[in-house]
């Protein structure tokens, strides 16, 4: 600070710009910590998510290793012998006899989401709950407490991430209805089929009723149901997705052919 | 005001004085990515992707 090159000044008026002077510096610094915000909401969440999540699936130890199968024949379409598939015969077509699990304490991860329509890699944890801070944003896919288990008739109804956070259903928009989402447990695989999408608002609880959209009639067929925000970056209305199981089988007895060849 | 309030009273040369002040902006961004922000994350309502009443 030079005082030959600056006039005199009062003392009233170098109190005046002193304090112009700190309040530039504490905006400028409030921007600085809005930007940090964004850089942290938009790339920082995805890289501590995606670690946590990727642990998540570490501890799960299912028959079937949690990677995606290599199945030398998936290249010529002969597919159907390959010992790393379920075989045909121990496929059911019903939700009749599939192993249902009890539901967990949040926020226990006890399911894996494989989406072939999503890349063949894609293969996420699914935990109970959908309190924000302990499984949709450190976890991922959270499971909406009171709905139907994996292969249970009713609604499997679960939440994720459409931005941010290691965002588990970014590509909520990409599916068509016919999809598989292929959900695997402990006990069993469970091959679901896409079967229709809506925009809704957040407030239409009836999207995860027994029966999507008709809530207290009673549930005869397993549904399973995406909930995401929409658009991105907003929280003004949720895109859902609906689907029903088409078949489930043991595990143990290999993969699911969906999860091998894209749809 | 306050920046050269902290960099008037930092000892040693200016190299030692840029580097305390570049570990103090680290810990402070590390602070803040994962406690503060997360917090504040909660109170902010963009994020939501449930249905709920």
């Amino acid at each position: 600070m030079s005082t030959t090159t600056s006039p005199p000044l009062s003392n009233r008026r170098r109190a005046s710009r002193g304090w112009i002077a700190l309040l530039g510096e504490l905006l400028i610094t409030a921007g600085v910590l809005l930007g940090l915000y964004v850089v942290w909401q938009l790339f920082y969440t995805d890289i501590q998510s995606a670690r946590t999540q990727h642990a998540a699936l570490e501890q799960l130890h299912f028959p079937e290793t949690i990677q995606p199968p290599v199945v030398a024949s998936a290249s010529d379409g002969d597919v159907a012998s390959d010992p790393n598939l379920i075989p045909e015969e121990l496929k059911v077509y019903s939700p009749e006899g599939a192993p249902v699990l009890a539901e967990p304490a949040a926020p226990e991860t006890f399911a894996a989401l494989w989406v072939p329509r999503w890349g063949d890699g894609y293969i996420k944890p699914i935990s109970e709950g959908t309190e924000r801070r302990i499984t949709l944003d450190a976890l991922g896919i959270g499971h909406y407490t009171g709905t139907a288990m994996p292969g249970g008739v009713g609604n499997f109804a679960i939440a994720g991430h459409r931005t941010t956070y290691g965002k588990p259903f970014s590509d909520i928009d990409a599916l068509q209805a016919g999809d598989a989402l292929v959900v695997q447990t402990d006990a069993a695989w469970y091959v679901y089929r896409v079967t229709s999408s809506e925009i809704v608002l957040p407030f239409q609880v009836e999207v995860i009723a027994p029966v999507p959209g008709k809530p207290g009639t009673p549930a005869t067929v397993a549904s399973i149901t995406l909930t995401s925000c929409h658009p991105r970056f907003s929280a003004a209305k949720r895109f859902i997705v609906h689907g029903e199981l088409e078949y489930w089988a043991p595990s143990g007895h290999g993969y699911p052919q969906e999860v091998v060849t894209q749809p | 005001m306050m920046y050269p309030w902290l960099w008037r009273h930092l000892p040693g040369p200016a190299w030692a004085r840029v580097t305390m002040l570049v570990l103090a902006t680290a810990i402070v961004v590390l602070g803040l990515f994962e406690w503060v922000f997360p917090w504040v994350s909660q109170i902010l309502p963009f994020q939501e992707q449930t249905v709920g009443a």
